[in-house]
């Protein structure tokens, strides 16, 4: 569980999903509540995909998994994304 | 760009002896902030494939990217990269990505740099980019190195342009001479070759897990606003 990286390393998978960067979009944690940038979460990735936590809680924030035959991405974890303006 | 495309390596550099820098030649790169990144992936002959995410160490140079790779012990990406891949051969590369560790010209607030280890890559990027749009944004450089053979970049390092402090610490093991004993960076490092936090300066700071935790927590404890500080961590 020590293993991590930050939610910067989301930048290229979730490029494929979302045309804004998601890294500099402002999360709110569902679990504590801390608003915090993507690219502040904790990200695991020893797990088949990565799981990113809250850095404030630990609370599993997004899951992202890359099957055969699909892109799945769980975000039951987040309450909201905040994208800023453009340019920013 | 969000797809992947071939990309060719054109010369590799020593830069430690755990660490290289990579030029690849990409299909098509349109440019990229300073901070960003990149991914790679590599394609086993059986079909396995692993993805990493590397720092790009400097503008993009005549549709060259250049990345630096440190060697994680049993990372079977990074000793692919730094020991076994020939010039010439190809990887497929993505990006740039990450809009969030980025330094742009166009902010004139004064920007301290901390790095920690190999955390020194997207910070040089930032002072390349810095050098290649002539601004005189002033910057500050402190970089926590177990040992001075350990140092990336060491000749630019040496002699940085007009308007760049470069501050060099060690934690294991300092230069003959120093007077500073090899430690942890600390506050009194900070204070030293950081800038105020009335100054209002930007704070990027990259680096391992700890390193960062501790950083930017002594950034806080000085009084810069955690809006203003930038974290990228690596395991």
């Amino acid at each position: 569980m020590d293993h991590f990286v930050d939610g910067n390393a989301l930048a290229g998978s979730l490029r494929q999903v979302f045309r804004p960067d998601i890294t500099t979009a402002e999360a709110r944690c569902a679990g504590c509540g801390a608003v915090r940038p993507v690219a502040d979460f904790r990200v695991y990735t020893a797990a088949p995909g990565a799981v990113a936590r809250c850095a404030a809680c630990g609370q599993v924030t997004l899951q992202l998994v890359q099957s055969p035959g699909a892109l799945w991405l769980g975000m039951s974890g987040l309450s909201y994304l905040r994208f800023p303006p453009p340019g920013r | 760009m969000t797809v992947w495309q071939q990309a060719r390596l054109v010369e590799r550099l020593r830069e430690t002896d755990s660490a290289v820098t990579l030029v690849f030649e990409p299909e098509e790169w349109s440019g990229h902030l300073a901070g960003q990144h990149a991914d790679i992936r590599l394609t086993a002959d059986d079909g396995y494939q692993a993805v990493r995410s590397y720092s790009l160490a400097g503008p993009v140079e005549e549709g060259r990217v250049v990345f630096t790779v440190q060697r994680v012990l049993g990372g079977e990406v990074s000793t692919y990269l730094c020991d076994d891949l020939p010039v010439g051969a190809y990887v497929e590369v993505r990006g740039p990505v990450g809009g969030w560790f980025v330094w742009r010209g166009t902010d004139t607030r004064p920007v301290m740099l901390l790095a920690g280890g190999s955390g020194i890559v997207p910070l040089q990027a930032m002072v390349r980019q810095r050098r290649a749009l002539g601004s005189r944004v002033p910057f500050r450089l402190l970089y926590s190195v177990r040992t001075p053979e350990d140092v990336i970049y060491a000749d630019e390092l040496a002699r940085p342009e007009g308007g760049v402090d470069v501050a060099v610490r060690y934690t294991r093991e300092a230069p003959p001479g120093a007077r500073r004993a090899p430690r942890r960076l600390g506050l009194v490092d900070l204070n030293t070759h950081g800038w105020p936090a009335e100054f209002e300066p930007m704070c990027f700071v990259c680096g391992p897990n700890g390193f960062v935790e501790a950083a930017a927590n002594m950034l806080i404890t000085l009084g810069h606003d955690r809006h203003r500080i930038k974290t990228e961590r690596f395991g």
